[in-house]
């Protein structure tokens, strides 16, 4: 077996048709930009203490970039108000600096662009896949709001910062950039969390840094649109790729928007890269372009339906 | 009222929509025409009974109420420092510090002789707080204290004036009976490597079982717990220590009237 028919055969299902009719680097250029962004974030933290070179100190929960920019994560900052921690003005600047960042670029987009747990719960997927694991526990996608509220109740009763005694997620970021010692082992138990007990059961179910992010992105700017889809063959390679697939749907599927509005979709860009006939690209929520169809707007109280619309005028 | 929300779940056309809008994976042979897939109104089909609504927000939370009790409970139980893991100069109270400190190590980054460390799993921190073990590497008390000046959310004073005014425990001089100045020896280690010599710890000319003795003494309002004398004690295990303040230091009670129980009186326990 070559090196070529190995590749794709370690392609996920999902961008399979994708990679054998527009090519295996097509069906993967988001996710390899994805994935150089994982560890551009973690180089950046990591050049200073491997070569001398500081260009950010400290870690995702709070930095100085370049010695002078701070940046400070928003749901820890929030649980630390919640423990009564009255917050110093460098922390606020951190935060608001974070959270307009993310209100730019999707609020998850830390999840899929950012977060190291991701490579984790992917891989652990895509081995899923591979192994043909179809046993899902299955867990309510709200569980997570259930946890990040749980986290908050908790903080306020420890006077702590709750969610950081157990998170996976500052656990690796941190583990990577200061040494994880022990700590390998939640991550070890999210991996089989996610192969063996749920379909992409900590991002997409209980993880609720994602789950606050996901606040933050339903009202974030840049959003994926479906703006192509009458080109759609519902080859389903979308719903396949995406981790959160409720949320293609009504941009998709409906008459309404173009535009995944959903704070759960992570702007990872599977769609993008899983669609041979191009159905999805990157867009801002305020372009008119991917709003709503034009002939929609006036008549969504009449008919929203092409077939009655076209009964209508026949009468 | 309540009849429009049954005849909203029991609408066929609405029911049958949706199931065609629920199941758009189901794959199709690829590159034959698309089917003419019905296009749901934009309008939303399934009502919600104010029954589901109010139990459904009742599940919620109960589920995060019960989750935010077992995350309670085991941070109860992780938030224990043990005694040999010392806090950073300028710490506040340990209390408040777990409200404050986000464990982004930029204190660790700051301190120049990588003394400080971020705890991970089974370190005797807990998980991600900078602390030292002052046997291991104890705190070399640079005067501008550039750890705590970094700290971006007030764990750390940032404003603490000098070093002198950190509190990272108290020396204890634990072990009388390995201390080699109580052997009548004149070690004294602990004073001449003290940074705050003469004054944190002094060598008090002590007369026990009839022998003339030098006997390291520490002073409380002088020591900052930084562990210098720790570190370099020669015994194997070291016969000074430090400890966390409220472990290390004794402290006078008071009486009925609220006045400190000191002097002559302040012996006398017969209430």
């Amino acid at each position: 077996m070559d090196a070529k028919a190995l590749l794709y055969k370690c392609t996920s299902d999902a961008r399979a048709y994708a990679a054998t009719r527009r090519g295996w680097l097509f069906a993967h250029r988001i996710w390899l930009a994805r994935r150089a962004s994982q560890i551009l974030v973690l180089a950046i933290f990591l050049t200073g203490p491997w070569l001398g070179l500081w260009i950010a100190k400290g870690n995702f929960a709070s930095s100085e970039i370049l010695g002078v920019l701070p940046l400070a994560d928003p749901f820890i900052f929030l649980q630390s108000l919640f423990a009564l921690h009255k917050p110093i003005m460098l922390a606020v600047i951190g935060v608001a600096t974070i959270t307009a960042f993310y209100l730019i670029v999707g609020g998850r987009a830390y999840c899929s662009w950012v977060c190291p747990v991701n490579v984790v719960t992917d891989s652990a997927y895509w081995l899923r896949e591979k192994l043909g694991l179809t046993r899902d526990r299955k867990l309510d996608k709200r569980t997570r709001l259930w946890v990040l509220v749980a986290a908050l109740l908790a903080s306020l009763l420890t006077g702590t910062i709750a969610w950081e005694f157990l998170n996976p997620v500052s656990l690796l970021q941190r583990g990577i950039i200061f040494g994880i010692g022990a700590g390998w082992g939640i991550i070890a138990a999210v991996f089989m969390l996610d192969l063996f007990v749920t379909r992409r059961g900590w991002c997409s179910h209980l993880c609720p840094v994602g789950a606050f992010y996901g606040l933050i992105g339903s009202a974030s700017l840049i959003r994926i649109s479906a703006i192509n889809r009458p080109a759609c063959t519902d080859c389903g390679a979308c719903f396949k790729a995406c981790p959160e697939p409720h949320v293609i749907t009504p941009a998709l599927k409906g008459t309404g928007t173009h535009l995944i509005l959903a704070g759960d979709c992570t702007n990872c860009g599977a769609c993008i890269d899983s669609c041979y006939v191009d159905v999805f690209q990157y867009a801002s929520r305020l372009s008119p372009r991917h709003g709503p169809p034009e002939q929609y707007i006036d008549t969504a109280t009449t008919s929203a339906r092409p077939g009655r619309a076209v009964a209508a005028a026949a009468e | 009222m309540a009849n429009k929300f049954i005849a909203d779940r029991v609408e066929p056309s609405a029911a049958g929509a949706n199931a065609a809008q629920r199941s758009p994976a189901k794959a199709r042979p690829a590159g034959s025409p698309p089917a003419d897939i019905p296009r749901a109104p934009a309008k939303k089909q399934a009502g919600v009974s104010r029954r589901d609504l109010i139990g459904g927000l009742a599940k919620s939370a109960g589920i995060a109420c019960l989750a935010a009790v077992a995350l309670d409970q085991y941070v109860r139980s992780a938030r224990a420092i043990d005694a040999t893991a010392l806090r950073p100069p300028g710490a506040i109270d340990e209390e408040q510090f777990l409200s404050a400190c986000v464990r982004c190590g930029l204190c660790v980054r700051a301190c120049p002789y990588d003394t400080l460390k971020l705890a991970t799993m089974g370190d005797p921190a807990p998980l991600g707080t900078p602390y030292f073990i002052a046997r291991e590497a104890s705190c070399l008390m640079c005067p501008d204290v550039p750890c705590a000046r970094v700290c971006p959310t007030g764990a750390l004073d940032r404003n603490i004036p000098d070093i002198r005014h950190a509190n990272m425990g108290i020396s204890v001089l634990v072990d009388h009976e390995t201390c080699l100045n109580y052997k009548g020896m004149h070690c004294s280690i602990c004073h001449r490597v003290c940074p705050i010599r003469n004054e944190a710890i002094t060598l008090e000319k002590q007369t026990i079982k009839g022998r003339q003795m030098l006997i390291p003494t520490v002073h409380s309002n002088k020591c900052t717990g930084c562990g210098t004398c720790e570190k370099h004690c020669v015994l194997e295990e070291a016969a000074i220590r430090v400890l966390p303040r409220p472990l290390g230091q004794g402290k006078s009670g008071r009486n009925s009237a609220g006045r400190p129980i000191t002097g002559h009186g302040g012996l006398r326990r017969d209430i």
